[in-house]
């Protein structure tokens, strides 16, 4: 029992059951599952398809903060990746068939891609703090996005494109299958091999770590971007589900999802150790509440507020004023952990 | 990282002329490139040194002069303040509501600016109390703020035509030139000259000023010299925060029009016109005059653009950020080189 309530997410799993709860007590058919064709329907399917996006820039932005850093443009990414494909899909002759639809995909993503390199190379080799780079590349995306598209709110009709949201194998939601396969391929990766130990004790502290023989200059430039590439994903689901970009809106905030996701999931801000499972379970968290929001009829207007409340309360609960009142006496640990991060983000910024 | 400063101290000391050039040089490009553009625009499309051009150069930019000179405060001290836009939204849109209410505008200004300081403080308790990081704890406050405007209204807010909220907007001929080309200036100018004075006095003229300059050096050293850092560094979010919300009655009573959706993108803005205006992102060198020409600087890029007409507007946005990255860039470069001196 004390392990479980140690454990990252143990918080999570319990907010995510009362919401889940509240909804219940409200309409009961919530977590009534439907068959019908052999797929899966129901409300909880439904946000199982709309946490695909948010699983993705949640997992990429909990690899950047795991180095110590932070990736502002994910939302702006996706609006980029959403126009470029539209934007082709509308163009082409022929935007069913499925060259159309995998090079629209691969324009997307090898696009977003880029730009994820451009944030890595100006943290990793030029030495820019994160936080500068990619609030650039945030408010400068959306400027690449509307150039795009000039401005428009590109439509396009393809229905192989629109299955790799809307579509279903084996009963569940393509899009959740797509984004569960590539959450599990990457926490394989960075938990079977030293790559996850590299990039925490980047964030741990850059300079000791290069001295210990890893590259954080390699490490940081792929974090980004491969947060780049989530993101290009995650603003392909997006977009699939409405088949519409729009300029404005697409990606709007996103980036206080991804953040919000990953300090649910109990990584912490100041870099030096993640979990990608704490992440998932953020992400699902931040679906189910945005669900939660529309199904209890509360104007969606009032969600940002809210979430960011969220925030600065899980910030204050991580900080060492707020658990020195609820741990005074206890015997202090050894090495108080927060003691770290503000000498690292020094080191970081010099 | 402080041993190597004691190592280094010998031989840097009597360098100290060429270090503060150094630190000067992102500010004096600045000027230069304001008058390169100055006299490019000239040439290129005409009608730029006019009374009006630069008029409504002032006019148009007096909110941004204003953002900036607050974000200078922060980012001399080594933080960041990702909120400003959005607490200019919140505070624009409460204030016309507020108007519209049957509140007498004046008292609807103070609130603006209170909401402002309110904003700030809580980003700079955040910040100093919680070891919240500043862009972490702006960036949540940035989002709360659109939200909050969001609760209130989506839809675009009006003043009336006639409501005193406006006068602040009112054309003041100072020249009467020929045809249209007159010498004007508003009472926003006004505010926005006088917050870029007191900023100016602030900063270089008291002890709370040098202690920002000291907590961007170091804030290590600063607390160990006995400078009162914790509460520094709540007043430069307050500053903040307070620019944020007279920023907001500036362009309010210029508009007529508040929105949740106004200020977006404005951090960007007055970042780019801080750090282009020669303050280090890194805290510890800057000046807020410089930051005054730095908006001045983003402002005159944006007539340029629309003078020439052949650049889209929706590429406005990356052109700043692109030019703010160069001058970043740059003062990567300037850091590394004093620190090879």
């Amino acid at each position: 029992m004390r392990s479980a309530l140690r454990s990252q997410y143990f918080w999570g799993v319990v907010a995510l059951v009362l919401l889940v709860g509240v909804n219940v007590v409200k309409d009961p058919s919530f977590v009534q599952i439907t068959i019908n064709d052999g797929n899966l329907y129901g409300s909880l399917i439904d946000i199982l398809r709309a946490s695909a996006p948010v699983l993705m820039i949640a997992t990429g932005m909990t690899l950047v903060i795991a180095t110590g850093g932070i990736d502002l443009s994910v939302g702006a990414v996706m609006c980029v990746a959403g126009a470029v494909s539209m934007e082709f899909l509308a163009n082409v002759s022929d935007p069913g068939s499925l060259t159309s639809v995998l090079s629209a995909l691969g324009l997307a993503l090898g696009l977003s891609l880029v730009l994820g390199m451009v944030n890595g190379f100006f943290v990793s080799v030029l030495g820019l703090q994160p936080f500068i780079t990619t609030l650039i590349m945030m408010l400068a995306g959306r400027g690449i996005a509307k150039v795009i598209t000039a401005g428009q709110n590109t439509t396009a009709t393809s229905a192989p494109f629109r299955w790799i949201s809307n579509g279903y194998v084996l009963g569940f939601p393509v899009a959740f299958l797509i984004a569960l396969v590539v959450v599990a391929a990457l926490a394989l990766v960075v938990r079977r091999t030293a790559l996850g130990l590299m990039i925490e004790s980047v964030g741990i502290n850059p300079k000791a770590s290069r001295m210990a023989g890893i590259r954080p200059r390699n490490i940081l430039f792929t974090v980004y971007a491969v947060s780049g590439l989530l993101a290009g994903m995650a603003g392909v689901f997006t977009t699939a589900n409405v088949m519409t970009v729009e300029v404005a809106k697409t990606g709007m905030n996103m980036e206080l999802d991804a953040i919000l996701a990953v300090v649910i999931g109990g990584t912490s801000l100041a870099g030096g150790k993640f979990s990608l499972g704490g992440s998932v379970i953020g992400a699902l968290l931040i679906v189910t509440l945005d669900k939660t929001i529309t199904f209890l009829s509360i104007p969606s207007a009032a969600t940002p507020a809210f979430k960011a409340v969220v925030i600065v309360i899980i910030c204050l609960l991580q900080s060492e004023r707020v658990r020195a009142l609820f741990t005074h006496r206890r015997p202090r640990p050894p090495a108080p952990p927060a003691q770290n991060p503000t000498q690292t983000l020094e080191e970081v910024v010099a | 990282m402080s041993t190597t400063l004691d190592v280094e101290r010998p031989t840097r000391s009597p360098r100290l002329r060429p270090r503060l050039n150094l630190a000067a040089l992102p500010t004096v490009a600045a000027v230069v490139i304001l008058a390169i553009m100055l006299v490019y625009g000239e040439l290129a499309y005409g009608k730029i040194f006019q009374l009006n051009t630069l008029s409504n150069l002032f006019i148009s930019n007096s909110y941004l002069i204003i953002l900036a000179v607050g974000l200078t405060f922060v980012i001399l001290a080594g933080g960041i303040d990702l909120s400003v836009g959005a607490v200019v939204a919140f505070a624009s849109v409460s204030g016309v509501m507020l108007v519209n209410a049957g509140v007498p505008s004046v008292l609807a200004m103070v609130a603006m600016i209170a909401i402002g300081a309110v904003f700030g403080l809580m980003s700079g308790v955040l910040v100093q109390y919680f070891d919240v990081q500043p862009f972490i704890a702006t960036l949540a406050m940035m989002f709360l703020a659109r939200g909050l405007a969001s609760i209130l209204s989506t839809a675009p807010e009006r003043l009336a035509d006639d409501s005193g909220f406006r006068t602040l907007s009112d054309e003041i001929k100072l020249i009467d030139g020929p045809k249209l080309n007159d010498l004007v200036i508003t009472p926003n100018v006004v505010i926005a000259l006088l917050v870029a004075g007191a900023g100016f006095v602030l900063l270089h003229r008291t002890r709370f000023g040098r202690t920002v300059y000291a907590i961007g050096g170091s804030e290590q050293s600063a607390t160990l010299m006995g400078l009162p850092v914790a509460r520094t560094k709540v007043w430069i979010y307050v500053v903040s925060g307070t620019c944020a919300g007279l920023a907001a009655v500036v362009y309010t009573s210029k508009l007529g029009i508040a929105q949740n959706i106004t200020g977006t993108g404005w951090e960007l803005d007055a970042i780019a016109a801080t750090v282009i205006g020669g303050t280090l992102l890194t805290g510890g060198a800057g000046y807020v005059l410089g930051s005054v020409v730095g908006a001045l600087v983003l402002g005159l890029m944006n007539v340029l653009i629309t003078r020439d007409g052949s650049i889209p507007a929706e590429a406005t946005t990356i052109i700043t950020g692109v030019v703010l990255l160069a001058f970043v860039i740059l003062q990567r470069a300037v850091t590394h080189a004093r620190r090879r001196t």
